[in-house]
């Protein structure tokens, strides 16, 4: 491990507050990043950790407390000036105009000119030093970012970083969207940064990826730094206990369930955007986890059952009928619910209110000649409410106020509110904290207890190994292998995935690690 | 290889794409025998290139307004108060120079108005300009006293004239002058910091904050030109009427919107481009002078061009999903 005490330290924030009306968003934090350090960030939701980037950053200005950038103070007055300074934010949410050109996005604010002119030759060689060390065979310059997939964004992003000379770089959950693959290159980029002297604060879900690629942690829990250390040596169960504080028990809750008869069974299913048919069947009471990896075609295959996409062969049977409707309403009057990966964009309405959000898509129960009741409405969502804990100041608030997690939950409870038996869940738990994944998990088990079957696809391979009866997964279009999770461990999912096949033995005592 | 092949053949798209639509519409009336004679005539050509000096200028600051992801409804309205500004100053015996500047200004007045309340209100444009566009036409109306302005025939007639004079000019001065700002506007989009700003507002305005551009300058000043180009717009409209009228233009903002539009401008910002505004520009005139010569009553143009609006967005999105 590199010795960081020894060198002077990059950044130094001591005492840092800040409150936002009654709520005390930092209280007192303090921080040291040493030079080419990795030093991850970690904190369920609304532990403080965005407020804290944001001071960082410029975008607020803090109550109290300093902060040094090599030992000299350091008080940005704006984005800018934090730029300016060597700060340099990657954010979870893309920050890229899609009809610009790599080239233009890169130097987007900072382009070389002489008098308002472009100095094209000059931006050419500054933007081509820095993708020497972001390649990826998606990027040039001339490329408009909106056709690039997700993980070349974002290396694009840190592209920016770099012309910019930042020798601060924040990633904020950076592999939450990216491929095996990508993440892969991304830690061998971060590598290289660390070897240049440039400085990163890590912000992630992933745990183990933090353990991998971090040299430090701090964690935050309401607004405090309650510990921090070195990563050698931390046990990921001390992480963990450490942001949660008391209230956590099981990552993974149990519930027990019964597996019943068959619900839905698909023969040689094939959608337009599927590479290959699929033949896949479900029971009551079974939660069947599908593996695989970003873009293998478990989003086409969901897509393609719930009428999303056109089918074009193959047959969907639920409960012993075939599925004679194509689009997604006649799939909802089978049972059948669709929770999508893409929460912001396609799960939900974030203008619309909880209730509104939850009931969409079966309002019948309030609607009397042809008028809604909006208080009968809001009785029967606040139920939902208390139900799955969610965080609200009530039925009437907009969704897009409240946090990842609580907005999960509010997608969740429209499938409970539609009394779907069949539920296709897209990535229920990508970018929301411990806490909420832990309840939606034994939420989960509990709709199996009730005789519900769940499809579950998930990235993330310890809560399909954690939660599911069986696992199923796909490579490249193909669903290449589905056995009794009992049968998987991390290693033989991830090969299934990655190359396509399982090996065949039976993997070693532990399940999983978390 | 397949894939550079597939964006090399796309960057043709965008480049030719409206001129194809042009090309059409021009063939369509080469082809049809009653009107084939005059509708080829060098004369037909310059008079068309000349009545589209008023809706070519509008379009020329829609375009960046329009790039910015913004949208200007007062831009006809902007034009007939300046053209009236124009005509009650030449009247009140002004310098014919200080007539244009003052109708020009006027316009750049309005566009500032515009920006300023966009950005410090941060109201949508749409409303913003939605209201401007009734003050500047009450204003017109009132300083015109709510009839036609006269006012003496000056030098500033002759930008609008068919038959130019010195006529090695061979087009009408008004149809120079688009040209000129057509390219300097083109330049100014491609070539200078202030140009690639505007696509970045418009592409995903967040990001440009994040990166430090100051996003409400961009905006105001986008604005600012878009009403400048109104104001010079209404000084050929006073040009060509020879009198301040505040009624005229009525509804010409959508013609400029659509011209921008069919050249391949995104009402959601970040697209569009000046040579296919004025291809756009081309493509409505030369409609509406080939329907004129056909003796096509009035409401078919309008039928025609409302469906070549619709046709131009939808193959434009079938380009990108092509893409």
């Amino acid at each position: 491990m590199k010795e960081v005490a020894a060198a002077p330290p990059v950044l130094r924030m001591t005492g840092v507050s800040k409150s936002f009306g009654a709520t005390k968003a930092l209280d007192d934090v303090s921080f040291v990043l040493g030079r080419g350090e990795v030093h991850a960030l970690i904190g369920e939701n609304g532990a403080g950790k965005s407020t804290m980037m944001k001071v960082l950053s410029g975008a607020i200005a803090p109550d109290a407390g300093r902060m040094e950038i090599d030992g000299r103070p350091y008080a940005p007055s704006g984005p800018g000036d934090g730029l300016r300074c060597g700060v340099s934010m990657i954010y979870q949410e893309l920050n890229l105009a899609p009809h610009l050109t790599v080239e233009e996005n890169i130097m987007l604010g900072r382009e070389a000119q002489t008098l308002g002119w472009l100095d094209r030759k000059a931006m050419r060689r500054r933007v081509l030093e820095s993708l020497e060390l972001v390649r990826h065979p998606e990027i040039s310059p001339e490329v408009p970012v909106g056709r690039l997939s997700v993980g070349a964004k974002q290396l694009v992003e840190i592209a920016r970083a770099l012309t910019n000379r930042s020798r601060i770089l924040v990633m904020d959950e950076p592999t939450s969207s990216l491929t095996q693959e990508d993440s892969q290159r991304l830690f061998e980029i971060i590598r290289g940064l660390k070897d240049q002297d440039v400085s990163i604060i890590y912000i992630s879900h992933f745990l183990e990826e933090i353990q991998r690629v971090a040299d430090s942690y701090t964690v935050l829990r309401d607004g405090r730094s309650v510990g921090s250390g070195t990563m050698e040596g931390t046990a990921l169960e001390d992480i963990i206990q450490l942001m949660v504080g008391q209230k956590f028990t099981q990552l993974f809750p149990k519930v027990a369930h019964t597996i019943g008869g068959p619900v839905l069974s698909l023969d040689r299913l094939k959608g337009t955007r599927m590479a290959a048919p699929v033949t896949l069947s479900l029971s009551k009471g079974e939660i069947l986890g599908v593996a695989g990896l970003i873009g293998s075609g478990r989003t086409e295959m969901l897509r393609s059952l719930f009428g999303l996409d056109a089918v074009e062969g193959g047959a969907i049977i639920v409960s012993g009928a075939e599925l004679a409707g194509r689009r997604p309403w006649t799939r909802i009057r089978h049972g059948l619910g669709l929770l999508s990966e893409d929460r912001q964009g396609e799960g939900l309405a974030p203008a619309l209110s909880l209730a509104d959000n939850m009931t969409l898509s079966d309002l019948s129960p309030y609607r009397r000649r042809g008028l809604l009741s909006p208080t009968r409405q809001r009785r029967a969502v606040a139920v939902l409410i208390g139900q799955l804990k969610i965080k609200a100041k009530g039925p009437g608030q907009k969704v897009g106020d409240l946090s990842g997690g609580n907005q999960q939950k509010v997608a969740l409870a429209r499938l409970l509110h539609q009394k779907a038996s069949v539920l296709l869940l897209d990535e229920p738990t990508r970018g929301i904290d411990v806490v909420s994944k832990s309840q939606i998990y034994e939420w989960i088990g509990g709709l199996a207890r009730d005789g519900k079957a769940v499809l579950f696809v998930s990235s993330y391979l310890p809560e399909l190994l954690g939660i599911c009866d069986r696992i199923a997964v796909f490579h490249r279009g193909v669903l290449v292998e589905s056995r009794p999770t009992s049968e998987w461990d991390a290693a033989g999912l991830m090969a299934a995935a990655t190359v396509g096949r399982a090996s065949r033995e039976k993997p070693t005592g532990q399940r999983n690690a978390e | 290889m397949s894939r550079q092949h597939r964006t090399r053949l796309g960057r043709a798209l965008n480049l030719f794409g409206p001129f194809i639509g042009l090309l059409l519409v021009i063939a369509l009336f080469a082809l049809i025998p009653e009107v084939q004679g005059r509708f080829l005539r060098a004369a037909n050509f310059k008079s068309v290139a000349t009545q589209s000096v008023i809706v070519a200028l509008g379009a020329l600051g829609m375009t960046l307004v329009i790039i910015g992801g913004g949208i200007d409804l007062s831009a006809a309205s902007n034009i007939a108060l300046a053209s009236v500004i124009t005509a009650y100053a030449v009247n009140a015996g002004a310098a014919p120079l200080v007539a244009i500047l003052l109708g020009v200004l006027t316009g750049g007045l309005v566009g500032l108005v515009n920006g300023g309340l966009v950005t410090r209100l941060r109201l949508v444009p749409f409303i913003v300009t939605m209201g401007m566009m009734g003050i500047a036409r009450g204003a017109a109306k009132w300083i015109a006293g709510n009839q036609k302005i006269d006012a003496p025939m000056t030098w500033v007639n002759d930008l609008m004239a068919k038959s130019p004079r010195p006529s090695w000019l061979l087009l009408a001065p008004g149809v120079w002058i688009v040209i000129l700002f057509a390219v300097a506007m083109a330049v100014l989009l491609k070539y200078t910091v202030f140009g690639r700003h505007i696509f970045a507002v418009g592409s995903n305005e967040a990001t440009a904050r994040l990166c430090g551009i100051q996003t409400n300058r961009v905006k105001i000043l986008v604005y600012a030109v878009s009403g400048l180009f109104c104001g010079l717009s209404g000084v050929m409209e006073f040009s060509r009427l020879t009198v301040g009228d505040p009624t005229v233009a009525v509804g010409l903002e959508l013609d400029i919107i659509a011209a921008v539009v069919i050249g391949g401008g995104s009402l959601s910002g970040g697209e569009g481009s000046i040579l296919g505004t004025m291809v756009g520009v081309l493509i409505m005139s030369f409609l509406r002078n080939g329907c004129t010569m056909m003796g096509w009553p009035n409401y078919i143009q309008e039928i025609i061009i409302g469906a070549i609006i619709i046709i131009a967005v939808a193959i434009d999105r079938l380009r990108h999903r092509s893409e």
